[in-house]
C-alpha cells in the first residue's frame, strides 16, 4: 500500500536520508527506531509529503507523493498522522478539533461529523471530555484526542511520529493501548518510537534506522532475537536494559 | 508658572466659536469626532494590509516573502508627514485613475480626509504586518504541520489554525497600534484636516486662549488613550482561550 | 476616461541640483536635532528608568507619570506645547531671548518625549539582567546605587544598543514634524523648494527617497549589530 523507492534526502549540504527503501502492505504494522539523529521522524514526514524529498519516489495506493501533480492535500486526508507534541489546536475544543477537517476536507455536514467524532472519542475513553479545550486534558489525553483526530479521516492507513516521547511515563500507557487496539482492528501502521514493548506486542516488522539510511527491515521475530547488524545490536541493548 | 496658572479662563469654551458653528467646547469635539473617524477608519485599512502583508512574510515562497517585506522596509523607513503629503500632493498627481477621482470627485474636505485615512493606513500595516508575522512566527511549528496532515489546504490551515491563535496573541500590540494611529492622525492637520490637534490651534490663534485649549486637547488625548486600553482589556479577557496565556501553554 | 488620465504626469527634476547646498544644510539641521535629542534623551531616559524602578512608590509613580503622560499625547501636541512654553519660560528667566526659539523648544521638546520612550527600553534592559548580578554586588559590599552604575546598567545596554539605534532612526524621522512650528530642516526645506518652483511632487519624491536611503541603510547597519550581539 505504501511503497518507500531509494528516497534520499538533503538539507543543505547535509544528507539526512540515504536511499531509503521498503514497503508497507495493507494491515501490516511496521515499527520504526534508531537512534536520534538517524532521519527516522525525518522518513515519516516525507511519507505525506510534510517534507520534501530530493530523490526517489513514495507512492501511496499508487499515488506518488513527491509528483508535483498530485492532489497533496487530498492524500493527506487519506493518511492520518499523530505528532510528538501531539499538536490539537488550542482555540477549538476538543469535539471541534475532531470535525474542522471532517467538514473542511471531507465536507461533511456538522452533524455528521460530531456523532462520528464523538464515538472516536468513546473509542479511546475520553467521551467526557468533548467540550473542554485541549490545554484542560493532560498529556495523555491531548494524544489520545489526536489519535482520534486524525481517526475521524476515515484514513486507509497511520502515521506516529515518536507519539509517546513527550508523555510523562505514567501516561505511556494510554497511549499504547489505543494503539495496540488500532492495530489489532487491522489498521495499517508505520510507527516511529522507541517503546519496543509495543513493537513485541502488535509489530510485524521492525525498521531500524542509522545515520539516514534503513540498517535492518526483518520481521519482528527475527529482529529481537537476533539483529543481523552490530549497531542494531548495540542499540537494542542500550533500549531494552531500561 | 504660577502666574501663568492663575491667568487661566476655563470659561472660554462656553464662547461662541469664531465660525458661528456653536461654543468653542463643541468646536473642540468636532475635531474629536474627525480625529476618532479618522482613526478607526484608518485601523481598518491597516488591520487589512497589516494582516495579508504579515502572511506573505511568513509564506515559504520566496517571492511572495520578498514582497511582504519590501513593503515593511518602504514604509518604515519614510517619515509620517513625508508620507502624508506624498498621498496628498504627489499620488493625485502621478498615478492615473485614483489621481483623477481624488482630484475632480472629492470636495477639499474629504480629499484631506482620504489622503490622511490612506496614509495612516499602509504606514501603520507596515508595523501590523510585523506584530502579525511575529504572531504567527510564536506558534509551535507542529501546528502547521497537524493542519497540513490533516489535509487542509494552505489557506485553510491560515484561516483556521494559524491566523486565530496569533490574533489572540497580539492582541495588546495591535491595541498599542491604534493608539498610535489616534497619535499620529495629528499630523493630519498639517493638510488642513480639522481633526483635534488642528482645532486646538485654531482655538488658540482667534482667542489667544492657548493655554486652555492646549490643556483641554491634551486632556482628550489622554481621556481617549485611557478608554482604548480599558477595551482592550476587555476584548483580552473575552478572547482568552483556557489555560493559553501569551502564546505558551 | 478622460485625456487628463491617460497622459503621464511630466516630470521636473531640475530644481534640484541647484537647491541641494540649502537641502544639505537643512539636513544637517535634522541631523543636529536627532543627535541633541537621542543623547539628552538617553541620559534622561536611564534616570528616569532607574527611578521607575526604585522601591520608593513616590519616585516610581512620578517617572510612571511621566513616561505613561508622554506616551499618550501626540509628538505635534508636545511640539506646539513647548513652543508656546519656551518663550515664556525663556522671558520670565533671562529676560529677552536672543537664540532662535523654535529651535530651542525643539530641543527641549524632543529631548523629553524621546526620554519617555528612551526610559522603556532601558527599564527592560534593566530587567533582562538577572537579579543574581544584583545579589553578587551586594554580596561583595557594594551599595545599591553602586551596583546598578558598575554592575547592571553596563550589561543592559549592551543588549539595547540595537533598539537605542532603532529608536534614533524613528527619531531621525520624526524632525520632520518641526514644520508645524515653522522650522525648516531637511523636509522643510525639500517642501520650500518645490512650493517656490512649483515642483512639489519632485521635490516630495526626492525627498521621501533621500529618508529611505539614511534608514534603511542605517537599519540595515542595526540588524548586522544585533547578529553580533546576540553571539
Amino acid at each position: 500500500m505504501i511503497t518507500i523507492k531509494n528516497v534520499s534526502k538533503w538539507y543543505g549540504d547535509f544528507n539526512v536520508l540515504k536511499q531509503c527503501s521498503t514497503e508497507v502492505s495493507k494491515g501490516e504494522v511496521v515499527v520504526v527506531c534508531g537512534p536520534s539523529g538517524s532521519g527516522k521522524s525525518t522518513l515519516i514526514k516525507c511519507v505525506n509529503g510534510l517534507e520534501p524529498f530530493q530523490e526517489g519516489e513514495i507512492l501511496i495506493e499508487g499515488i506518488s507523493v513527491g509528483n508535483r501533480r498530485t492532489n497533496l492535500p487530498k492524500l493527506r486526508s487519506r493518511v492520518g498522522m499523530v505528532f510528538q507534541h501531539f499538536e490539537l489546536f488550542p482555540h477549538l475544543t476538543v469535539t471541534q478539533n475532531l470535525t474542522l477537517a471532517q467538514c473542511q476536507v471531507l465536507k461533511r455536514g456538522a452533524k455528521e461529523a460530531t456523532e462520528k467524532g464523538l464515538r472516536l472519542l468513546d473509542m479511546v475513553g475520553l467521551q467526557t471530555q468533548a467540550k473542554k479545550f485541549p490545554t484542560q486534558l493532560s498529556g495523555g489525553q491531548q494524544q489520545r484526542v489526536a489519535i482520534a483526530r486524525a481517526l475521524a479521516m476515515d484514513p486507509i492507513a497511520m502515521l506516529f511520529d515518536e507519539p509517546t516521547s513527550a508523555l510523562d511515563p505514567e501516561m505511556i500507557k494510554e497511549v499504547l493501548d489505543v494503539m495496540v487496539k488500532l492495530a489489532q482492528e487491522g489498521m495499517t501502521m508505520i510507527v516511529v518510537t522507541h517503546e519496543m514493548g509495543f513493537a513485541r506486542k502488535v509489530a510485524d516488522r521492525v525498521i531500524f534506522m542509522d545515520h539516514g539510511q534503513i540498517v535492518e527491515d526483518r520481521p519482528k521475530e527475527e529482529f529481537f532475537k537476533n539483529p543481523g547488524t552490530d549497531r542494531a545490536q548495540q542499540f537494542l541493548s542500550k533500549i531494552l536494559s531500561h | 508658572m504660577i502666574t501663568i496658572a492663575a491667568g487661566l479662563d476655563f470659561g472660554i469654551f462656553w464662547q461662541p466659536a469664531f465660525d458661528r458653528s456653536g461654543t468653542y467646547f463643541r468646536f473642540l469635539l468636532v475635531g474629536l469626532q474627525w480625529t476618532l473617524l479618522l482613526s478607526i477608519s484608518a485601523w481598518i485599512v491597516a488591520f487589512i494590509i497589516g494582516s495579508i502583508v504579515g502572511v506573505l512574510r511568513t509564506l515559504a515562497n520566496p517571492v511572495l516573502s520578498t514582497i511582504g517585506a519590501g513593503y515593511v522596509e518602504i514604509f518604515r523607513n519614510v517619515p509620517l508627514l513625508v508620507q502624508l503629503f506624498l498621498w496628498y500632493f504627489v499620488f493625485p498627481e502621478i498615478i492615473p485613475v485614483f489621481g483623477t477621482w481624488f482630484k475632480q470627485d472629492l470636495r477639499p474636505g474629504l480629499q484631506q480626509f482620504v489622503a490622511a485615512m490612506l496614509c495612516l493606513g499602509t504606514f501603520t500595516g507596515a508595523r501590523v504586518a510585523e506584530q502579525v508575522r511575529s504572531g504567527i512566527n510564536s506558534l509551535p511549528g507542529g501546528q502547521r504541520a497537524a493542519g497540513l496532515a490533516l489535509g487542509l489546504t494552505l489557506s485553510q490551515v491560515y484561516f483556521r489554525v494559524l491566523l486565530p491563535v496569533a490574533y489572540r496573541i497580539i492582541i495588546p500590540t495591535l491595541t498599542s497600534e491604534f493608539l498610535n494611529i489616534v497619535k499620529n492622525s495629528a499630523v493630519a492637520s498639517t493638510i488642513g484636516l480639522v481633526e483635534l490637534s488642528r482645532q486646538s490651534q485654531q482655538l488658540g490663534e482667534f482667542t489667544a486662549h492657548w493655554y486652555e485649549s492646549f490643556i483641554a486637547v491634551t486632556a482628550l488625548y489622554g481621556l481617549v488613550n485611557l478608554t482604548v486600553m480599558l477595551l482592550s482589556r476587555f476584548v483580552e479577557r473575552y478572547a482568552r482561550l483556557p489555560g493559553y496565556v501569551g502564546g505558551k501553554q | 476616461m478622460s485625456e487628463a488620465s491617460n497622459k503621464m504626469y511630466a516630470f521636473d527634476w531640475s530644481s534640484i541640483p541647484g537647491a541641494l547646498p540649502y537641502l544639505r544644510n537643512g539636513m544637517l539641521l535634522t541631523l543636529e536635532i536627532t543627535i541633541v535629542a537621542v543623547v539628552a534623551g538617553i541620559l534622561l531616559g536611564t534616570v528616569i528608568a532607574v527611578l521607575r524602578l526604585s522601591p520608593n512608590p513616590i519616585l516610581s509613580s512620578l517617572a510612571a507619570l511621566y513616561v505613561n503622560g508622554f506616551r499618550s499625547i501626540p509628538l505635534v501636541m508636545v511640539l506646539l506645547w513647548f513652543y508656546l512654553l519656551v518663550p515664556q519660560l525663556i522671558n520670565q528667566v533671562f529676560g529677552h531671548p536672543t537664540l532662535d526659539i523654535r529651535l530651542l523648544s525643539a530641543f527641549i521638546a524632543f529631548s523629553l518625549f524621546e526620554a519617555s520612550y528612551y526610559a522603556e527600553i532601558i527599564r527592560a534592559g534593566i530587567q533582562s539582567v538577572s537579579k543574581g548580578q544584583v545579589s553578587a554586588g551586594l554580596a561583595l559590599g557594594m551599595r545599591g546605587g553602586q551596583t546598578m552604575r558598575l554592575i547592571i546598567l553596563p550589561q543592559a545596554f549592551r543588549r539595547m544598543i540595537p533598539l537605542l539605534l532603532t529608536q534614533a532612526i524613528i527619531l531621525f524621522q520624526d524632525t520632520s514634524l518641526v514644520y508645524v512650528i515653522g522650522l525648516a530642516e531637511f523636509f522643510g526645506n525639500a517642501y520650500n523648494v518645490g512650493n517656490r518652483d512649483g515642483t512639489l511632487v519632485e521635490l516630495l519624491l526626492f525627498a521621501g527617497a533621500v529618508y529611505f536611503a539614511f534608514c534603511f541603510a542605517a537599519s540595515m547597519l542595526v540588524r548586522r549589530l544585533q547578529k553580533k550581539v546576540a553571539a
